[in-house]
């Protein structure tokens, strides 16, 4: 099983494990974690394929993916407080206001 | 000069637009809106001098404005036409429009709308001057058409109140049945003589048509049609007693100068077509005299001041058409304007009575304000005496002589519709007095708006600009008559003379009978005076000794309300309910369910679960990720 090989099945790994995560638990906290982790496993397999054909770009990409991750956790959390102030607990569903 | 006749109506309309655009503070609003009435009424008073001094050669002076419509056979401008009906009407009406105006800017001070009042007011006054200077039938139309929609919005001014509402909405309707008539008579002489000029028709339709042929019956009839509904004479006449729900001086500038008179204008505007149809002629005639009949005994039993009045103007109208059914067109147009003179002056005199009392319209339990509102029981008595047509100081007496003479002397007439006629004269003697004595003589039976002391004996009569408008319509309300007089006085003749180019003559010329004629109507007069006093004096409260269920039946204008609630109203809403829910209303219905349910089944998929939105995200991607591979 060459390098690569391993790199791509942790990654898929990974990125189904945060799946889960984020399709399991009700915890919101959990699930921006768990998409963190999700995020992560994309941004390895960039650095595999830019190892692969000895280019740069894929670790551009990766930065760029850290980036958006950043800001997306600020925003992310942001929601999270305004959701443990109004419903006085971290739970997704409970968060069901918009249902039609 | 006489070319500018056009500002007459322009003036109003550009202030009522001025008015309805901007939001003006209150004095200007009262300065624009009676200011330009008044200029109008300067404009009309200086174009009528020059008139009477120097007359257009053909006795009218006609305008083109714009082309309107024109299509293959028929075209028609926008043309207006001045001879001496059109002005005569329009000096009156921008006159008594004028002095409404002035009254109004201190009546309807404590008002809301102050600015939506006199919009209003000032596009009914150009309505019914367009009306009256128009020589195109179709622009006549439009100012028909205007004056309805101002008087809808105006009766039902407070719409706030259901009863207004239902009133505007009864007159809106009730006139809307004689305007069919009207448009589909517009349509006829459209079509069959090509033209829809007033002057060209007048010309046109004795060539054409023969008398008494079919068309011109039904075009006379369709344009009576639409007078009777303006007018409010039967059957067409339950609109005009509800249509006291509105301010008192929309009231008197409905009865006045403007609406109720233009149903009289078009007949006699119209006589060339009517003097070809003399069916039409004999109906207007019937239709006259049983209105003055019918209102002038149930004016003689209502409780309500203004209903009283209403009522009273239209026996009045009765007296105008009875006038034009035997061809009698100059007396017609006489008595509209004296009549308009004395009604609005009865009008604005029950206003300050009304406001005086503090809104309270029962006859019943006014009294004894003579003393208390002195000028305005001067001036209302002046008008009573005018309208109850008794001499020598009233311009009713002559006006109403006149047409009795013309009824009695006209082939058309004879000695029903005189008989009827001088039976009228007592009924409105008897309604007339009798609504003077319940007002002001006798002793107070109401508490005032403002109690006694209250305002340190000041007169509740109000300010200049109450007073004047009272002051100047008593003088032409108790002097005009004198324009025109009988053989036996002096056998004036100045409004003959200022109407003969426009209006032929009454076909029997006055003769020296005349003098006897007058007894009886005198005698009428005075007998119905006698009668309201006794029956004020001996009763006291009940007006005539009347059984109660004749008085109940007069009260309620000869139940033609319940007559038309039984005929048209109840059959229309039953057939409303029976339609309601037809094959049509069902299909609708069958697609609003279809629709209903596409919504539940949408709405179930925004289950309001974060992850089952991410599940379904994460199974998609799957899916398109599985065709792309396989495919």
């Amino acid at each position: 099983m060459s390098a690569l090989a391993v790199g791509l099945v942790t990654a898929g790994t990974l990125f189904v494990l945060g799946l889960a995560g984020v399709l399991v638990r009700r915890n919101t906290l959990i699930m921006l974690l768990s998409i963190e982790v999700m995020l992560n496993a994309a941004g390895l397999v960039f650095v595999l394929a830019g190892s692969r054909w000895g280019q740069p770009d894929g670790q551009v990409m990766f930065l760029l993916i850290l980036a958006l991750a950043a800001s997306e956790v600020s925003v992310g959390l942001g929601l999270l407080l305004q959701l443990h102030r109004r419903t006085g607990s971290l739970d997704a569903d409970r968060a069901s206001r918009l249902k039609g | 000069m006489l070319g500018w006749f056009w500002l007459i109506p322009a003036l109003p309309l550009a202030s009522a637009a001025l008015l309805a655009l901007f939001r003006l503070p209150r004095r200007a609003v009262a300065l624009l809106g009676a200011g330009s009435v008044g200029l109008s009424a300067a404009v009309c008073l200086a174009i009528g001098v020059q008139f009477v001094l120097a007359p257009p050669p053909t006795g009218g002076l006609g305008l083109s404005l714009w082309g309107w419509l024109a299509a293959e056979g028929l075209a028609v401008p926008a043309t207006l036409y001045l001879d001496g009906l059109a002005l005569a009407m329009a000096v009156v009406i921008s006159l008594v429009g004028f002095l409404i105006h002035l009254y109004s800017t201190s009546y309807m001070a404590g008002e809301q709308d102050y600015r939506r009042f006199f919009a209003l007011m000032n596009l009914f006054v150009a309505s019914m001057l367009l009306l009256v200077l128009a020589d195109s039938l179709l622009l006549l139309f439009l100012g028909w058409e205007g004056v309805g929609l101002c008087s809808y919005l105006l009766i039902g001014f407070w719409y706030r109140q259901g009863e207004a509402r239902g009133a505007a909405l009864k007159a809106f309707l009730v006139t809307r049945v004689g305007d069919t008539g009207l448009f589909l008579g517009l349509l006829l002489l459209a079509t069959s003589l090509g033209t829809l000029g007033l002057q060209q028709i007048t010309r046109q339709v004795p060539l054409s048509w023969a008398v008494g042929s079919a068309p011109a019956v039904a075009a006379a009839a369709l344009l009576l049609a639409g007078a009777v509904g303006k007018s409010a004479q039967l059957p067409l006449q339950t609109w005009l007693p509800d249509a006291m729900a509105g301010p008192t001086p929309v009231s008197a500038l409905i009865h006045a100068a403007t609406m109720v008179t233009a149903g009289v204008y078009l007949i006699a505007r119209a006589w060339a077509v009517f003097s070809l149809a003399p069916q039409v002629l004999f109906a207007v005639a019937v239709i006259g005299a049983a209105t003055i009949l019918l209102a002038g005994s149930s004016a003689l039993a209502q409780r309500d001041l203004k209903r009283a009045l209403a009522y009273s103007t239209m026996s009045q109208i009765g007296y105008m058409f009875l006038a034009l059914g035997v061809q009698a067109w100059q007396p017609a147009i006489f008595h509209f304007a004296t009549h308009a003179f004395f009604k609005a002056l009865l009008f604005l005199a029950a206003g300050v009575v009304i406001h005086e009392l503090g809104g309270q319209q029962d006859m019943m339990r006014m009294g004894g304000l003579w003393r208390r509102l002195p000028v305005t029981f001067w001036t209302f008595l002046v008008a009573c005496l005018s309208m109850a047509s008794l001499p020598p100081l009233t311009a009713g007496f002559f006006s109403k002589d006149w047409i009795l003479n013309a009824v009695y002397e006209s082939p058309r007439g004879g000695f029903w519709l005189w008989l009827a006629a001088v039976v009228g004269v007592m009924l409105t003697s008897a309604y007339t007095f009798r609504m003077l004595f319940l007002v002001f003589l006798g002793s107070p039976r109401a508490q005032t708006a403002h109690g006694e002391g209250l305002h340190g004996g000041a007169r509740g009569e109000g300010g200049a600009a109450i007073l004047i408008p009272l002051l100047v319509l008593a003088v032409p309300a108790a002097l005009l008559g004198y324009v025109e007089t009988p053989k036996f006085l002096g056998d004036i003749r100045l409004f003959a003379g200022f109407l003969g180019t426009a209006l032929p003559g009454p076909p029997a010329e006055r003769v020296s009978t005349e003098l006897l004629l007058l007894i009886p109507s005198d005698v009428a007069g005075l007998a119905g005076l006698g009668l309201a006093y006794l029956a004020w004096r001996r009763l006291g409260r009940a007006p005539v000794a009347l059984a109660a269920r004749v008085r109940g039946f007069w009260q309620s204008g000869w139940g033609f309300d319940a007559l038309y609630n039984v005929l048209l109203v109840r059959p229309f809403l039953r057939l409303g309910q029976w339609t309601r829910g037809d094959v049509v209303d069902r299909f609708y219905d069958l697609v609003a369910a279809g629709n209903r349910l596409l919504h539940r089944l949408l709405s179930l998929w925004q289950g309001g679960l974060l992850r089952r939105y991410v599940l379904a995200l994460a199974l998609g991607a799957a899916v398109l990720l599985a065709l792309v591979v396989m495919l």
